[in-house]
Order: structure tokens, then C-alpha cells, then sequence
């Protein structure tokens, strides 16, 4: 198993951006496009918003898979000193495949592969908060194996175990001014990937009409744990002061729970909306922390003290032709990132998401999906007070400004 | 309304490239800050090793891009100002090389030795800086280490031919545009639309750290006349340095002159204390005892033969005790009576009558060089275990700068800083006080972005390892000030920097 998600790990090549932390909110060009709405909704998209819908659509075998170019830009500045720098980071490219089969009326079964959490953030090299980040690039990947199990005509369950398989590889500077004897940063890169950890995904859904469809879905916390990690230091002073040498290190990422419960409502014949509410429990990153292996190199603790956080998403969806279905949507994300724990490697303050899409259907068994995404931060002045020198706190502040831009393009068969 | 443009040339340039954050105001934008009344186009620097950003000993490359006039261009260039080029060394060892023979030791890098004690030591390498290789100017930096007040007009200083007499200064040898040229005719050739000018530092300086061993030259109008360590004339630095202020401000639209800190607020002096020779009882006494005829017979002989008074007389007894005692130190300021102890009625032999000519023991008052730190307590004569340096080898006056010449030092430094207060006032310039601003991270500390910035040596953060010439951050925290007063005097708003993204003493062993 671990073979295998390595290579789709390798294959895929997910980098990705944030959304709520390094959450990445890009999970089906449908639901993308109505705000990334669709625990109510039933559609080839249901088995990662909820499981519970897969039974209930009207189609035997459905395949989705998609894609979205993620362009995210962090710009940084400081008044004080007129210090600036901006992110140079690739492109994201999150990544989708949804598999159902529809065994009788009451059973669905499916797989699922996608790619809800990433981030890649590359600062240039020794900018003023490079003794924070100077690069950063987080991948993980879900492989959900999924049950839906209609139960009543109002009411169907849904939820399968998740297995993750993850990578990360982040590079700073030791502190604001160590260097070596030719003025080079000192800098550290850890580097982890193979990491695997499980979880779990369950939903239920209410029909009540044919109209309106209430769901529920709740996503298990997982926590990935690397314990084969590696430390490798550059620019070492050649001193025993600075006993930086390369190492094993172990450290742990949580990926927190979440809970969405929605709705969408069918009305005037052609028109759907919906309404999202999620939950994300953030809480459990209180601290990144780095333990080396080598015992002279003291352990890297670093504070993030993030709260839970929610996000607020409505979509409409108006099925315009026989050819076009028309959505659009907006979300309202609320940053799980506290004052004074600003990092830079998750530069993230609230922001608003405004989606729109189609799909376009090519036949009764083809269908394009495509959507966008504009997020939107307002300017933020922030800091990160957390970092110490010799035990003395040292702030890292400035102003931030980041947007993010992501096309999306999938494909679904269905018959 | 420009944002919603900016959205809807976003969504049509989807997929293909990626539209960048920007800010209402960016730092980056002409206008953020103000230039105020002056015009930082051609920022040139003129001074010594603190002005080349000579650090822990040498000029290596670290260091000068660390220079304090090289932190304040960077900051410039928010307001105008252009590039700022330095007269880099070829490496980081910091060495000069004249003719393939080395004639400027290494740097200090912070080392940990066998014993596991840390400290100062020299950097081992061969430097590659040959003097005689003159670097590419023109040069913003006119910084050049050594340089006292009257030679930056001094014409010839860059001549190589000078240099081995000590005639020339090798450093100014390295880019000055000829000769016969002199530093400042070469600054001003520059045609600086602004400039920093900070000398004088050497002109008490070089008296200071040799615990004054040179001259006091107040009163000699003849600068040709001085000797290495001596102290300037007063009004010859006030002549030589109007001279340069009239010759730098001719072309510009302002300048910023920069006065001189107290030798006091510098570890070189407040690091080894005074009182430092630990003795227990029954070694007092055996040193007493050695002395008892110089305290009780000879000193109350020398008063009554009216060669010194019962003041002199006090201050040269010596009296050791069991704890912590101040060494017996040589002190060229006291009358020397080595000749008299060797004619009658005491017919002393030559060497312990030399031993007592100008002796006594030091006090609160007397500042001892750090350099005396490997000296003190040692026995320098291993068949000798009696001769002991501080107990029965009075410390070199160079080691000591005694409280006279303290004063000496501290009247002439006084009077340079009222002639630069003076012509800043008089021309409009500029003034900064780095005298008091010393002083404070020496008494109290200056707090940082993370930490408190201290004149301790090694740890406080402000001076590099040679305890005169401050580190990176202590020059940061130098260009921070010259920046606070140009934007005061100029109505500037040029930003200031985080010196504690500026680093501190170089940990290395070998290498």
C-alpha cells in the first residue's frame, strides 16, 4: 500500500496552495463552482462532500476526475524598515478522481483519490523572515474507499476509512544572522515524505422532498507523523558553538477535523441553491515541532496556537440548457490563525472566495466540468511573536497581501 | 474601482500568468518616503576604519558590506539614492598583502580552544588582498582605516612608496587615484550630492589604546611633526577639518557629520578591571615585604630630598593584601627617580632602581587595556616563578591609560566634538552625537527588536573582537542614528532598519 501512494505521490506531483491553514478547499469542479458547497447536494462529486449523497443519484456508474491550477501570491512589507519581498511560488495543481458504482437502489460503493491539503510557499531566499520560512512545500494525499447505504426514502448514511500518504520539505535560516565565515545564511532543510497515517469520513443525508436535501458529513482529524525525516544544514560556522550537523529528525502535522452541515433547496424548476456550514477543529496545531536526533542540536519549537475556525458557503446552480449548467458561488473563510501567530509560511488572514462554472455536456454520458476561484485577503498588518533569540522574543511583523487565483477543468462519465 | 480593473484583467489573463497582491501603499513605490530637502544621488562617506567597517581587527568583505555608510545607502535607496560602491577586500580573512608580504594580521574570529574556552583568536589563512592591486574605483566609500583628521588632506597618503615608512596608509593605497592625491580631493571629485563625514576617532584614539604612550601635542601646530600615537592639536583639527567640511559640502545639498565617542564606552577599556591579581595572605606579605624599604625609607627620603611631594609619595606606595589587588604598574606621568636611586645616599643597583623610577600601583581610576589580559598574572621568565607581571614586574604604561591621560584624552575630544558641532550648525549640516549615544549602550543598553544592545565584550552585541570597532549590529545600530538625524535636520522619512537582523561576533575555529 505505502508503494503505491508513494508513486501517486510522485506522479501526481500535488503542490499545492492554502486555504484555512494549509487547507486546500479544492475538491470538484462542480461544488468549486457553487462556492464549494454540496454536503446537501447530490451530484458525481458526493463521495468527499458526503458519501451519504452517492446512493441517492440517479446514475448506475459515475466517474469525476479533475484538476485546478492554483496561482497564489503572498506579497510582505515593512514600513518600519522597507523591508519587502514577494512569494515566487509554483503553481498548485490539487487534484481529484471519484469512482461510484451504484450496486442496487439501497447500495453505492466507491473510491476516491484526492488532495485536500498542500501548500507551497517560496519566499526569495534570506528575506527579512527567512529565519521563519524561506520555502515550504507540504503535499498530501487521500485514498477513501467509500460505502452509501440508503436506509429510508428520507434518510442515507455514507463514510469509508481514509488512508493519507504525505510529504513535506521546508527550508529556513537558523536565526536572523547566523552565517557562516563568508557572510552565508546558516539554513536547515527537513525534509519527510512517505508519511502515511488513516482516518475516516462518515455522512448522513435527509430528504425530506424531493426539493430539499439536508446533509451532514464529519472528516476525522489525522495526524501525520514523521519519523523518518532528515535534517541537512547548510553555511555551519565551523565552530563548536554551532554543532549543526546533519540528523534524523521526527515531528508531527495534524490535519484537524471537520464537520460541514448544509443544505441545498431546489426551486423555480431549474434553480438549486445551497448553503454550507464548515467547521474545521484547528485547535489541535498548537506547536510545530522539530526533534532532532542528535542530541547537541537543541529541538525546534514553534507555537502556531491555531483556533477552529469556520467557513461560510453558498452556491446556486441554474441548469440553463440541455447543454449548460450554469453555477456561481461565494465563501466567507475565517483564518484559524490567531494575532500574533501570523507565520509566514501560512500567511493567512479571513477571506472571501468568489466561484463560478459550467458544465458543459458533451452527451447523456459526457459531461466538462469548469469552474474558477478569485480569493480575496484584504491587507493585513500581523506578526509573529512567538520567535525567540536566546530566550528573548523577537516579533516578526510587517504587512501582508496575498490573493489566489484557480481554473478548474474535470471530466465526468456516468451512465 | 482600480481593484475591480485589476480583478477583471486577472480573470482574463486566467491560466496564464499570475497577477500579483498589491498593496494601497507600497514600500516600494517613489513617494512612500520622503528624501526631504536633500538628495542622496551620490552618497559618498568619508572617515576611517569606522567608515570602511573594519571590524575584529582587519577589513575583510563581510564587514564592509556591513558598513555602517553601506546600511545607510540601502536605506537611501527608498529616497532616491544610487549605487554605493566600496573598495571591497578580496576575502574575509582580512590581511593585506604588500609586495607578497603580509603587513596586516587576520581577523579575530570567537574560538573555542582545547580546554574548551572561548575567546578571540586570529583567523589562520594567507590573505589574498595585495595592496599594490589597486581596486576599481571611484569608490562612494572613502573610509580609510588609520586615517587621523590631518591626513585625510594629507597628499601622498595613498603612495605606495610610502607605505613600509609609515608614510602612506595602504589602505588608502589600494584606490586612491594617484600618488600625490589626497582623500579628501579624491571625495569630493566624486561630486557627492550628499556625504558623512567621520574622522578624528584616531587622532585620540591611537594615544588611547597604547595606554598612552605617545604625546600630548596640544600646542604643536605641526602635524608632519606627530608620532603615530599622539594626540592631535585641537586647532589643527579644527583647521583640517573645516577645510574638508568646505570641500565635501561645495557641490552637495547636504551632509551629516558624526562626533567622537568616549574611549571609556569601549570594552577595549571597560573589559579587564582594574583590580585584578588575586593573592592570598601569606604571598601579600612576602611582596610587602620586599617593598617595606621602598614604602618606609625610600619614598619619605624622596620627599624630604623635595624630588616628589608626600602626594606623589602616597600615590606610589604599594601595599598588596590577601583577596583581589591592584597590579604594580609603570606610569610614565610620575617623576622618574631611577637615576637618583642609584647615586648616594641609597646607591641602589641599576636593575631594582629602574624597577621603582616610575612605579606604583594601579587604582580605581586607571584603565586597563584588554589586551593586558594575557599579560597579567604571568611569569614571562620561566626560571623566575617569582617574577610575576602585576606583582613584581610593574604592567607596561602601554597597557595602562592612567586617570591623566585619561584627561588628556577627554579635553581633546571635547574640543573636537564643540569644532563639529560647530560646523554642522554653521553649514546646516546634520549633527550626529555618538558620543552619548555610546555612552548609553555602555551605561544603560539600547533594547532591540529581541534583545538588549550592550558594549560587553563578546556578548553585548555592539563591538567586534578587537573591543574598539563595533560589530555588524553596532554599526547598524550607528547607521540608525546618522538616519534619525538626516531625517530630522532634512525633514526626510528615510526608514530605518531591525538591527537584529544584523549579526554579531563570527564563531570559527581554524578553517
Amino acid at each position: 500500500m505505502k508503494k503505491i501512494l508513494l508513486f501517486a505521490v510522485l506522479t501526481m506531483a500535488t503542490a499545492i496552495m492554502y486555504a484555512g491553514g494549509y487547507r486546500v478547499s479544492l475538491q470538484g469542479n462542480k461544488s468549486l463552482a457553487m462556492g464549494h458547497t454540496g454536503v446537501g447536494v447530490v451530484s458525481s462529486e458526493s463521495l468527499f462532500f458526503n458519501p451519504a449523497g452517492m446512493v441517492l443519484s440517479g446514475d448506475k456508474f459515475s466517474v469525476s476526475i479533475g484538476g485546478f491550477g492554483v496561482f497564489s501570491n503572498v506579497a510582505y512589507q515593512n514600513e518600519t524598515t522597507g523591508a519587502s519581498a514577494r512569494t515566487d511560488s509554483p503553481v498548485g495543481t490539487p487534484v481529484y478522481a471519484y469512482i461510484s458504482y451504484k450496486a442496487t437502489d439501497w447500495l453505492a460503493l466507491g473510491l476516491g483519490v484526492y488532495t485536500p491539503y498542500g501548500s507551497t510557499v517560496e519566499y526569495e531566499d534570506d528575506w527579512a523572515g527567512s529565519h521563519l520560512v524561506n520555502n515550504i512545500d507540504l503535499q498530501a494525499i487521500f485514498i477513501q474507499p467509500t460505502v452509501s447505504i440508503k436506509l429510508h426514502d428520507y434518510f442515507s448514511i455514507g463514510g469509508g476509512p481514509i488512508f493519507v500518504s504525505g510529504s513535506v520539505n521546508f527550508n529556513r535560516n537558523l536565526s536572523r544572522t547566523l552565517t557562516d565565515i563568508n557572510g552565508n545564511r546558516s539554513e536547515v532543510t527537513i525534509d519527510a515524505d512517505g508519511v502515511t497515517a488513516t482516518g475516516w469520513t462518515a455522512g448522513l443525508m435527509f430528504s425530506p422532498s424531493e426539493k430539499l436535501n439536508i446533509g451532514f458529513n464529519y472528516r476525522s482529524e489525522i495526524i501525520l507523523e514523521a519519523d523518518e525525516g532528515t535534517a541537512d544544514f547548510e553555511n555551519i560556522p565551523n565552530s563548536p558553538l554551532t554543532p549543526f550537523a546533519d540528523t534524523n529528525i521526527t515531528a508531527e502535522l495534524p490535519l484537524p477535523a471537520e464537520l460541514t452541515v448544509g443544505l441545498s433547496y431546489k426551486f423555480c424548476d431549474k434553480w438549486m441553491f445551497n448553503f454550507d456550514f464548515n467547521r474545521a477543529f484547528w485547535d489541535v496545531y498548537e506547536s510545530l515541532d522539530i526533534d532532532f536526533e542528535d542530541p547537541n542540536i537543541p529541538d525546534s519549537f514553534n507555537a502556531r496556537n491555531y483556533k477552529n475556525s469556520s467557513t461560510y458557503r453558498f452556491g446556486l446552480q441554474y441548469e440553463a440548457t440541455e447543454m449548460f449548467t450554469l453555477r456561481a458561488g461565494y465563501y466567507f473563510d475565517e483564518s484559524p490563525v490567531r494575532d500574533g501567530f501570523f507565520a509566514p509560511e501560512t500567511p493567512r488572514n479571513d477571506s472571501n472566495g468568489y466561484t463560478a462554472g459550467l458544465t458543459f455536456n458533451v452527451s447523456d454520458r459526457f459531461q466538462i466540468d469548469a469552474s474558477f476561484l478569485y480569493l480575496h485577503f484584504n491587507e493585513v498588518d500581523a506578526s509573529y511573536d512567538a520567535y525567540t533569540e536566546d530566550g528573548v522574543a523577537a516579533p516578526f511583523r510587517g504587512t501582508y497581501k496575498s490573493n489566489a487565483f484557480s481554473p478548474g477543468l474535470g471530466l465526468t462519465y456516468k451512465m | 474601482m482600480k481593484n475591480i480593473y485589476k480583478i477583471i484583467a486577472c480573470f482574463v489573463a486566467v491560466g496564464l500568468v499570475s497577477c500579483d497582491p498589491e498593496f494601497e501603499n507600497s514600500v516600494e513605490d517613489q513617494g512612500f518616503y520622503d528624501a526631504g530637502d536633500a538628495n542622496f544621488t551620490n552618497y559618498v562617506a568619508v572617515g576611517n576604519s569606522l567608515t570602511a567597517g573594519f571590524a575584529d581587527s582587519a577589513l575583510y568583505i563581510t564587514g564592509q558590506e556591513d558598513s555602517y555608510p553601506n546600511i545607510m545607502a540601502e536605506q537611501f535607496s527608498f529616497v532616491g539614492g544610487g549605487e554605493f560602491t566600496q573598495p571591497l577586500m578580496a576575502d574575509n580573512l582580512g590581511g593585506l598583502l604588500f609586495n607578497g608580504q603580509q603587513i596586516a594580521q587576520n581577523r579575530f574570529v570567537l574560538a573555542v580552544d582545547a580546554q574548551g574556552n572561548l575567546g578571540p583568536a586570529i583567523l589562520e589563512g594567507t590573505p589574498t588582498t595585495e595592496v599594490t592591486t589597486s581596486a576599481t574605483g571611484p569608490f562612494n566609500n572613502m573610509g580609510v582605516p588609520g586615517a587621523k583628521s590631518f591626513h585625510l588632506t594629507a597628499s601622498g597618503y595613498g603612495n605606495e612608496a610610502g607605505i613600509l615608512t609609515g608614510q602612506a596608509n595602504p589602505y588608502y593605497a589600494r584606490f586612491a587615484t594617484g600618488p600625490n592625491a589626497n582623500v579628501i580631493e579624491d571625495a569630493a571629485s566624486l561630486n557627492p550630492t550628499f556625504f558623512s563625514l567621520w574622522i578624528g576617532n584616531n587622532d585620540i584614539l591611537s594615544y588611547a589604546t597604547t595606554g598612552g604612550s605617545g604625546v600630548d601635542q596640544t600646542g604643536n601646530l605641526d602635524p608632519t611633526m606627530y608620532g603615530p600615537n599622539d594626540i592631535t592639536d585641537p586647532n589643527v583639527f579644527a583647521s583640517v577639518y573645516s577645510q574638508q567640511v568646505d570641500a565635501l559640502s561645495a557641490g552637495a545639498s547636504g551632509g551629516v557629520l558624526i562626533n567622537i565617542p568616549d574611549v571609556t564606552s569601549i570594552p577595549f577599556f571597560t573589559t579587564v578591571p582594574a583590580q585584578s591579581v588575586p593573592l592570598d595572605a601569606a604571598t601579600a606579605a612576602a611582596v610587602n615585604a620586599q617593598f617595606a624599604q621602598y614604602n618606609s625609607q625610600v619614598l619619605p627620603g624622596l620627599v624630604q630630598l623635595g624630588v616628589i611631594t608626600q602626594e606623589e609619595a602616597d600615590a606610589r606606595m604599594i601595599n598588596f593584601q590577601a583577596g583581589i589587588n591592584f597590579p604594580i604598574i609603570m606610569d610614565d606621568d610620575l617623576t622618574d627617580v631611577s637615576e637618583l636611586l642609584q647615586g648616594p645616599p641609597l646607591n641602589l643597583p641599576a636593575d631594582i632602581a629602574n624597577l621603582l623610577g616610575q612605579l606604583r600601583q594601579a587604582n580605581n581610576n586607571d584603565l586597563v587595556v584588554l589586551t593586558a589580559s594575557s599579560v597579567i598574572g604571568t611569569t614571562p621568565d620561566p626560571s623566575n616563578p617569582l617574577g610575576v607581571v602585576g606583582v613584581s614586574i610593574p604592567l607596561e604604561d602601554s597597557l595602562v591609560l592612567t586617570a591623566v591621560e585619561q584627561e588628556r584624552v577627554a579635553t581633546a575630544t571635547a574640543s573636537y566634538n564643540a569644532t563639529i558641532e560647530a560646523l554642522a550648525t554653521a553649514n546646516g549640516l546634520a549633527y550626529v552625537d555618538a558620543r552619548t549615544a555610546l555612552a548609553q549602550v555602555a551605561a544603560t543598553g539600547v533594547p532591540y527588536n529581541g534583545g538588549l544592545l550592550t558594549s560587553e565584550f563578546v556578548t553585548g552585541g555592539a563591538f567586534s573582537l578587537d573591543g574598539v570597532h563595533p560589530t555588524p549590529r553596532g554599526y547598524a545600530y550607528t547607521a540608525n542614528i546618522i538616519i534619525n538625524a538626516i531625517n530630522e535636520t532634512y525633514g526626510a522619512s528615510i526608514p530605518t532598519v531591525d538591527i537584529g537582523n544584523f549579526g554579531t561576533v563570527t564563531a570559527a575555529n581554524g578553517i
